[in-house]
């Protein structure tokens, strides 16, 4: 029997690329290594998580895929000494929904739950506390790895040859990452008091930034048609309270592909009656559970349908402090004259900690996230204006978050490149790497 | 609200896709569970997970289900370790490859000793202790296969029909036993191990959560045959309900 029986198709969030051909499904420790030797393996692999990278980095047309969802068991919890070691297909939704009661947390969480363990560590993801936590890999304290040349090992911080520096970001490409031992942290309560504070100049938001350093959660929506005005949000856990996990319901599930018009409209009046409502009074904090703070998204399934058909593209940079005003004022100029862009963007603060991973993206500065309908070349030609501002601050990409960047510019904003060519695993590729490591 | 009293769980098939998510089920609400397959290694991975995720205690057991001698003396052992037996689900089972099981005889025996006669000596081995207990619930997982015979699966829908009819017996048999019950959970598509090698796009396939689910309510109330999910009655009534000139023209 193979474990590649089965085609299916497998896709990223954005929903520009796919995939279509065999999958394994690998349940057990032991069916890691039987995945290399199987006889009907194709010649190249890749893991998959839930596939909420938007790109291609994630996909592996013309090989198999092995989805690791069918491992997804705790290996151990250790409440006292605050170590989780999980099996990677596990999802931050089911380990905080089993962290949460025990006034357990983890560190760093992505802007939605619906990520694996796995997928969180192949690319180092970060949250809205990156300045004074860093980037997930930071917490992870050991990895078991499964490679078809050297069968099943573990990687800790302190490995000698970089193979634990080149899988914390190294987007699946140095094995199968079977289990994640990661250090948690400890709440009191599973709410946070949050607060929004409206601002209409790019200063007023480096000194909110800086004002609420202490804050546990920074982050900011800025209104891109309007450059400078935006609502800057921050948070922190609240000291006393109930450890309640996300509820269970069912969320709101977009039953089709809707014309993507609809979204960039409707977010957009949103984001200004609350900003306006923020500008007549100050509301001050409020209470809120994490799962509204951190993963705002979540509660609509599917919201990636809300593009149509043609799907989406999320461009996300970061760009060094120096110089760094000017090349995100560039950019939104360059969006907002294109006309056809994105209505907000994320902005997030990364600090000076240092990154676990050779490939990690994090780096001290500014990020910047932001969705464009999928309009074919027009698109493609408005994001290579922006890579260019990027390139020139000195900044570069989210491969997560990536479909398209072109191979010279990849290879000029992650010089370390071949350091993780040469600990990839000969028998994995993804559609990602074969593009961006191109002569 | 008061915790329900805890449950003391033994699922036979527990490496099974739908027995593990009904595990964690039990496992979230504190339950005692012996958990039995018959790969020590991966039952151990289940176990350290179910205990991890609340069980109060969770005892492993290697064992081949359909070689089993004497399935009494096993509930009792398993009843010493976790302090009696509340519930017992009855998973395991094997599809078989249809065409080969036409020809080949020791692969048909195989599927029909599993699914029926494995199946009916441990639902029997349990229904003595319920009765004398005067509680406890037995679930056994039946199948959608076994309502109709159909040419792509009628070997293992046969063995399903046949532990549908005894678990109907028993859940008669029990009636006149204090709280003792026996369901029947007859699922529809689930995507899992077992149906692995087929197309699984299309609007009918189940989670295993989902099956989990509906069998998990099942354990604490209901009737005596559970489809899952629902709609498969409806289905099934349907399918029933052809005409052999109609059916036999189908591919089912
Ligand atoms: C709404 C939304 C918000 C997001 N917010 C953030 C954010 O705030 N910060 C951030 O950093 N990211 C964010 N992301 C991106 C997301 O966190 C990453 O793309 C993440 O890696 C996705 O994980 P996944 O499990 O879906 O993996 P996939 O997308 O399926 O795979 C991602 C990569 O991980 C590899 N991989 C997955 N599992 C394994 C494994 N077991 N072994 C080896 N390799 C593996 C894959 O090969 C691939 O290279 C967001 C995404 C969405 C959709
Ligand atoms: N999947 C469906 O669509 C579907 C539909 C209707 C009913 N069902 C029923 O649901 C139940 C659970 O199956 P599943 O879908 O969860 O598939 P599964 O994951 O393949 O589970 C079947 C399990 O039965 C075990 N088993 C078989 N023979 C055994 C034996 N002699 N001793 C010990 N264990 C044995 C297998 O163990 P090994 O891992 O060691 O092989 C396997 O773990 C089965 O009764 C099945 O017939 C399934």
């Amino acid at each position: 029997m193979t474990a590649f029986a089965r085609t299916e198709r497998l896709g990223s969030w954005g929903r520009t690329a796919s995939f279509e051909g065999a999958v394994a499904r690998p349940r057990f420790a032991g069916d890691l290594p039987a995945v290399f030797s199987d006889p009907e393996r194709p010649t190249t692999i890749l893991a998959h998580g839930l596939g909420r990278s938007y790109g291609d980095s994630c996909l592996n047309p013309g090989g198999g895929m092995v989805s690791m969802r069918g491992l997804d068991r705790i290996l151990q919890l250790d409440p006292a000494a605050r170590v989780l070691r999980a099996q990677a297909g596990m999802t931050i939704e089911e380990a905080l929904s089993i962290l949460t009661p025990k006034g357990l947390f983890l560190p760093v969480l992505p802007g939605t739950r619906y990520v694996t363990l796995g997928g969180a560590v192949a690319n180092d993801v970060h949250g809205k506390n990156h300045t004074t936590h860093g980037s997930f890999g930071r917490w992870v304290r050991r990895i078991g790895l499964v490679r078809s040349d050297r069968g099943a090992m573990q990687v800790s911080p302190d490995d000698p040859d970089g193979l634990f520096a080149a899988t914390v970001g190294g987007m699946g490409l140095t094995g199968l990452i079977a289990w994640v031992e990661i250090a948690l942290t400890q709440v009191q309560s599973t709410d946070l008091i949050v607060e929004d504070v409206a601002f209409d100049t790019f200063d007023e938001y480096y000194e909110l930034m800086v004002n609420h350093g202490d804050s546990d959660y920074r982050v900011a929506w800025i209104d891109c048609t309007r450059p400078g005005y935006g609502i800057f949000t921050h948070a922190r856990h609240a000291p006393i309270g109930e450890t309640q996990p996300h509820p269970r319901t069912k969320a709101f599930a977009v039953p089709f592909d809707m014309p993507g018009f609809l979204l960039n409209g409707a977010t957009l009046a949103l984001f200004n009656r609350a900003y306006r409502g923020l500008k007549r009074r100050r509301h001050g904090p409020r209470r809120a559970h994490y799962s509204t703070f951190h993963f705002p998204l979540d509660g609509v399934r599917d919201w990636n349908r809300l593009y149509g058909e043609r799907g989406f593209r999320q461009y996300q940079c970061v760009i060094p402090d120096a110089g760094g005003r000017e090349a995100i004022w560039e950019m939104l100029r360059v969006i907002s004259k294109a006309g056809d862009g994105s209505f907000l963007a994320v902005v997030k603060q990364f600090g000076r900690l240092p990154q676990p991973g050779l490939m990690s993206f994090p780096r001290e500065g500014v990020t910047l996230a932001l969705d464009f309908r999928n309009r074919g070349q027009r698109t493609l030609d408005l994001l290579h204006t922006l890579d260019e501002i990027v390139l020139s601050a000195g900044g570069r990409l989210y491969p997560a978050k990536d479909g398209r960047v072109s191979a010279n510019h990849f290879q000029y904003m992650y010089p370390n490149w071949r350091e993780l060519e040469a600990r990839r695993d000969p028998a994995i590729q993804s559609s990602f790497w074969k593009r961006v490591t191109r002569a | 609200m008061t915790a329900p009293p805890a449950r003391r769980v033994v699922i036979l098939g527990a490496q099974s896709a739908i027995a593990e998510a009904c595990a964690r089920r039990f496992a979230a609400e504190s339950a005692s569970l012996v958990i039995v397959g018959r790969d020590l290694g991966r039952l151990n991975e289940i176990a350290n997970d179910l205990a991890a995720r609340g069980a109060a205690q969770v005892h492993a057991a290697a064992l081949d289900l359909a070689a089993e001698q004497r399935p009494a003396e096993r509930f009792l052992e398993w009843g010493h370790r976790i302090g009696g037996v509340t519930h017992v689900l009855i998973a395991f089972g094997t599809l078989g490859d249809q065409t080969r099981m036409e020809s080949d005889v020791d692969a048909a025996r195989l599927a029909l000793e599993t699914n029926f006669t494995a199946a009916a000596l441990w639902a029997l081995a349990a229904a003595d202790l319920f009765e004398r207990q005067r509680s406890g619930v037995l679930v056994a997982i039946g199948s959608v296969a076994g309502d109709r015979g159909r040419r792509s699966n009628y070997v293992y829908g046969a063995a399903k029909a046949g532990l549908g009819v005894l678990m109907q017996g028993i859940a008669h048999r029990l009636h006149h036993a204090g709280d003792a019950r026996a369901v029947l959970i007859k699922p529809g598509l689930v995507e899992t191990p077992m149906t692995g090698h087929m197309d699984v796009s299309g609007r009918l396939w189940a989670r295993p959560e989902e099956i989990a689910a509906i069998i998990h309510r099942a354990g604490a109330k209901g009737g005596p045959v559970v489809y899952a999910p629902a709609r498969w009655r409806w289905i099934m009534l349907a399918i029933r309900a052809l005409p052999a000139f109609v059916m036999h023209h189908t591919r089912l």
